[in-house]
């Protein structure tokens, strides 16, 4: 069996740069439209911090306030950062799981699609869709929670917890290596939920039970959670740059995870 | 393995073209199932060549080395002379894959034009819809297409990037009698148009159909290979039945056959030709009773072929 190299150059078939740069931005378009038209997805994602902020923050306790900030005020931080944790591992995990479990990423990978295109589709759309929640708490607390905050400050508040989307897409693309096409929306509930209760987000930091508050710390979202009330004048006026620190630390510590994940994919741990 | 030496006219054209994909000297282990057993393989151009056998041959194995999805335990495999991952490679090669999930909330056209944009010179969404008879479906989404439907389209994501090398695998399960001849037709044009490719089936009456070599693949080994009618004169034969006072191992050694067995009271004979073996048989047994001669069937033929793993093959060469 011998080959000749006759024939076979491949020079001239390269991709320019703005045409990867097209590929990056179709993949990510038609990663937002699926999603956008997957209703599980979009229930989940926008409907819940939308639900529970109206009945918490807007029906009950809408007069009330913690600290000097008004809850409505308050609740937009907390139910954002969970709306943004929801958006993004959603966004990344249970895709990316269904995808590997089902052959479909296969597909992908057999085409010329640059690989890291796939991955950025799903973090672009996770920040679109943190936006989205982010935006509509914004809308409802200043309709009808009386929340007025400088123009200069929500678009703070907005681009922090935007922001606070990396480290949740990191930690849902590791969810996503791991869990099995199925059992992956549970897998993430049983991050997602838990997390946020201890975070503080759905009850305030101040509300939880010592042994909680103390777990809190540990924990990403609560750092987030801070960082966005930090925003808005309240929380607990830690170190921001510490909160950034950690939250850093946790996206490479996920990456370095779905790293794991993506390098088994390839076969090359089996080689 | 069958050295075919005689030359075929198709043959001697598949000698011409180039190896555009080879396996050589491939294993492939999944945990501790030996899903290829050292084979070697090889696609020339302008060729189509099937991978045929039953489930869990590996077939699907095979393409998947050849498109850098997984790695060989030992062994090379190599497209356009180099690795199966490099992106260059894959710019010029397609794959229908078998997939159990495709993102059901895109349009027809939105999978493929997403797929087009991938290639450097897809071709025109209308020539793809056409060429996989999608134009009345566009529209649809991949979650409201019935089961050929699908089969359809992901073939068109195969075809879109008008790569050189095209890899099927079982690319016309589900697809009924008529979708099945016209993705028949489909990949006669595209060879035509001097494209490569390389098909995995279970159906004999398909490779046949569609392969200038077939490569008959069981258990990881290739048992078979050469032209459809090579392979068609290993397989077909005759299969004669009888009861008979004989020991199996005394049959066997009658020049032409090439398997028996017991089938309840009777003994089933497959052999080349009938008369040579049932001379014998009537000189050996005066008390044979209940003869039958049957023509095996392609399929059945085929069957014989991938049961018994190999050895008659090897014991006919």
């Amino acid at each position: 069996m011998s080959a000749t190299a006759a024939g076979l150059s491949n020079t001239g078939i390269e991709r320019s740069a703005s045409h990867t740069a097209e590929i990056y931005l179709k993949e990510a378009k038609y990663e937002f439209l699926k999603n956008l038209r997957l209703r599980v997805y979009t229930a989940s994602v926008i409907s819940f911090p939308l639900m529970f902020y109206v009945l918490f923050g807007l029906v009950l306790n809408s007069k009330e306030t913690i600290g000097a900030t008004s809850v409505p005020t308050y609740l937009i931080a907390t139910y954002g950062t969970f709306g943004v944790m929801g958006a993004s591992l959603f966004g990344t995990a249970s895709g990316l799981a269904a995808d590997r479990g089902l052959g479909w990423l296969q597909v992908k990978r057999a085409s010329p699609m640059p690989p890291f295109a796939y991955f950025a589709a799903k973090v672009i759309l996770s920040m679109i869709f943190s936006a989205i929640v982010v935006s509509l708490l914004l809308v409802l607390g200043i309709s009808f929670g009386g929340v007025r905050l400088p123009f200069a400050q929500m678009v703070t508040l907005l681009g922090t917890l935007v922001a606070g989307s990396l480290p949740f897409s990191a930690m849902g693309l590791a969810i996503g290596y791991f869990a099995g096409p199925n059992s992956a929306p549970a897998v993430i509930n049983m991050f997602y939920l838990p997390l946020s209760f201890c975070s503080g987000l759905w009850v305030p930091y101040m509300f939880l039970p010592k042994l909680v508050r103390q777990i809190a710390l540990a924990l990403p979202p609560y750092h987030l959670s801070q960082l966005a009330l930090g925003v808005v004048g309240t929380g607990r006026h830690e170190s921001a740059a510490t909160h950034w620190e950690l939250l850093l630390a946790f996206t490479l510590i996920c990456l370095g995870v779905a790293r794991i994940g993506f390098q088994r994919d390839q076969g090359k741990l089996y080689g | 393995m069958i050295a075919t030496t005689e030359y075929s006219p198709s043959a001697l054209r598949s000698d011409t073209g180039t190896v555009v994909a080879s396996l050589e000297a491939v294993s492939k282990n999944y945990e501790k199932v030996r899903a290829l057993r050292n084979i070697n393989f090889s696609v020339r151009a302008g060729q189509v060549v099937a991978l045929l056998g039953p489930n869990g041959a590996g077939k699907t194995t095979a393409v998947k080395l050849l498109l850098g999805l997984i790695q060989p335990n030992s062994g090379k495999a190599r497209v356009f002379s180099g690795d199966p991952t490099n992106p260059q490679n894959r710019l010029r090669t397609g794959a229908m894959l078998q997939v159990g999930r495709v993102p059901e909330t895109l349009r027809v056209r939105e999978h493929i034009d997403l797929f087009s944009s991938y290639y450097t010179n897809p071709l025109p969404l209308h020539d793809v819809l056409a060429a996989a008879g999608l134009e009345k479906l566009c529209d649809r989404k991949f979650g409201d297409l019935s089961g050929g439907q699908r089969q359809r389209t992901l073939f068109a994501l195969a075809i879109c990037g008008n790569p050189d090398l095209l890899f099927l695998d079982e690319p016309t399960v589900g697809l009924d009698v008529e979708a099945r001849r016209t993705l028949w037709e489909e990949i006669r044009r595209l060879v035509d148009c001097g494209k490569t490719v390389l098909l995995t089936t279970h159906y004999l009456e398909e490779a046949d159909a569609l392969a200038d070599r077939i490569a008959v693949i069981n258990q990881g080994e290739i048992i078979a290979e050469g032209t459809p009618a090579e392979i068609k004169a290993q397989t077909s034969g005759k299969r004669i039945r009888c009861i008979t006072s004989l020991a199996l191992a005394s049959i066997l050694n009658i020049p032409g056959v090439t398997d028996v067995r017991q089938d309840r009271e009777a003994v089933e004979i497959q052999a080349r030709e009938a008369e040579p073996v049932v001379r014998a048989l009537l000189a050996r047994d005066a008390s044979l009773s209940a003869l039958e001669i049957t023509s095996a069937g392609l399929e059945e033929a085929f069957l014989a072929l991938t049961q018994d793993n190999g050895q008659k093959v090897d014991s006919q060469s």
